[in-house]
């Protein structure tokens, strides 16, 4: 498949965006308030709420500013205010954005107030949104594009139909030179054999199965039963999925059978190149979607069976389906139904080439079902206790 | 049009793809080779949902995508619904 010309944002830094978002962010969950009252205030602009960001230590509080500033940084954000309780750990995660050369600056709250704070940060935020409703978009490759992809409430039609058609359009796309991810760590277990063979090097394989073997051992540290319920989920065992392990091997469908990763990342961090990577993640859709978005992947793939209603405030989210009941009864929620490959009406080729012709809608502007929803779950990824 | 669909040529089991009735003579395909097969069904299979293509002892595996994909609990005979009523994770 060649290589398709799109018209997109290309920021400061070169990476390539396809949405103009001004984005107000909370530092810690004292600042969600302030931070929504800009985005109040200022039409164009959009508030990120979250639920942490006070007394984080360690490796979760290096995750927490990774995400915060991976966020600020994405591509499809064109300038942000952060907002935080105090100017420390503000100016952290604004000079880890401004590493980017996209415009960013830091309010805090102490020794002004929530009233001073919201005046002050209004006025950049009201700037930011003239600056960003004025850029114009450029001509670009879709290979520039970064595309993640995770499935949610699976079913068996996920295996058999709409994960091969993301497997098939991330085959394509990695072909022509694109970035793409997967992760879901715990609904790998059963088919870990499986994806440590996908490697590009015994090195990658090593760093996956260093993943998988912490995620395994995380797991059997906490478990009181054998998961059924939580994976899979009961929704999973409605659609017909039994275990673990059947899961995993539909899973595992959505990277494609001819392709292989690059390496295997840690939640949240940037990959340094093209090609197909592994990136460490819980299965729950909206944690691992922040993270990917955390991580600079401008648009989602998201296979549903039953019908997961998830979305990403900054990273669109592409759902597709191949049960015509989920395809029928939740149709506002699917951009695009693959159920035509159960019924033997269309190729996974076919099929594949489909939902890159909606990436390529979507990039040039169509929203998608999970943003005219309103969709835009915010979900940190939080490794242990507060201090 | 076929009912259900099977994965790989050595499963053991196959994918409803409409809901299915107890006593139907259904048609299903191999997705690998794409030769087809019949089958009476003898439970309700909703779609979605496996149907045994022969008879399973406990403790054997049953076989989806040419895997195993977890441990018979309970004896299944041909053309049964495989679900959690006779199948068990083998993780965890």
């Amino acid at each position: 498949m060649s290589n398709p010309k799109i018209m997109a944002y290309r920021r400061e830094n070169g990476r390539v965006g396809i949405r103009n978002h001004v984005v107000i962010l909370p530092l810690d969950d004292l600042s969600n308030a302030a931070s929504e009252n800009v985005a109040h205030n200022i039409k164009g602009c959009k508030a990120l709420p979250h639920a942490y960001g006070r007394l984080q230590f360690g490796k979760d509080l290096e995750l927490f500013f990774r995400t915060l500033i991976g966020t600020g940084a994405n591509p499809n954000v064109a300038a942000v205010v952060v907002i935080g309780i105090e100017p420390e750990w503000t100016n952290i995660i604004v000079e880890g954005i401004a590493k980017t050369g996209k415009p960013v600056t830091g309010f805090s709250i102490e020794r002004h107030g929530d009233i001073k704070t919201v005046e002050m940060a209004s006025w950049k935020a009201k700037e930011y949104v003239h600056w960003a409703s004025e850029l114009q978009k450029e001509e670009c490759d879709l290979s520039e594009i970064w595309v993640s992809t995770k499935c949610g409430e699976s079913d068996t039609t996920s295996g058999l139909a709409s994960n091969p058609t993301v497997g098939n359009a991330f085959e394509k796309l990695v072909n022509m030179g694109s970035t793409c991810s997967f992760g879901e760590t715990s609904e790998i277990t059963g088919a870990e054999d499986t994806v440590k063979e996908k490697a590009k090097t015994p090195e990658a394989a090593q760093q996956f199965m260093d993943f998988f073997d912490r995620y395994a051992a995380m797991i059997d540290r906490n478990k009181t039963d054998d998961l059924s319920g939580s994976q899979p989920t009961k929704g999973n065992i409605v659609g017909g999925l039994t275990t673990i392990e059947e899961k995993a091997f539909g899973n595992v469908q959505k990277i494609g059978k001819t392709i292989n990763y690059e390496g295997a990342l840690d939640k949240a961090v940037t990959p340094t190149g093209p090609g197909l990577w592994y990136m460490d993640s819980s299965s729950a859709a909206a944690e691992a979607v922040t993270l990917w978005a955390a991580a600079g992947f401008v648009a989602h793939f998201f296979p549903t069976g039953q019908g997961n209603i998830i979305g990403n405030p900054i990273e669109p989210v592409i759902k597709l389906t191949a049960n015509p009941r989920t395809a029928s009864d939740m149709s506002e929620h699917i951009d695009y139904d693959c159920s035509g490959i159960l019924r033997g009406n269309m190729t996974l080729d076919e099929s594949g080439d489909n939902l890159i012709k909606l990436l390529i809608h979507t990039c040039e502007g169509r929203l998608t079902s999970q943003e005219i929803l309103g969709h835009e779950e915010f979900v940190l990824t939080k490794l242990y206790e507060s201090a | 049009m076929v009912q259900f669909l099977v994965h790989e040529e050595n499963d053991n089991v196959g994918v409803a793809t409409v809901d299915i009735k107890s006593g139907d003579v259904v048609q299903g395909l191999y997705m690998d080779n794409q030769k087809k097969i019949d089958m009476t069904v003898m439970h309700d299979i909703p779609l979605g949902h496996k149907i045994a293509l022969k008879d399973i002892e406990i403790d054997a595996s049953i076989i989806k995508y040419g895997s195993d994909i977890g441990r018979v609990v309970a004896n299944i005979k041909k053309g049964g619904h495989v679900h959690t009523q006779n199948l068990k994770t083998r993780r965890w």
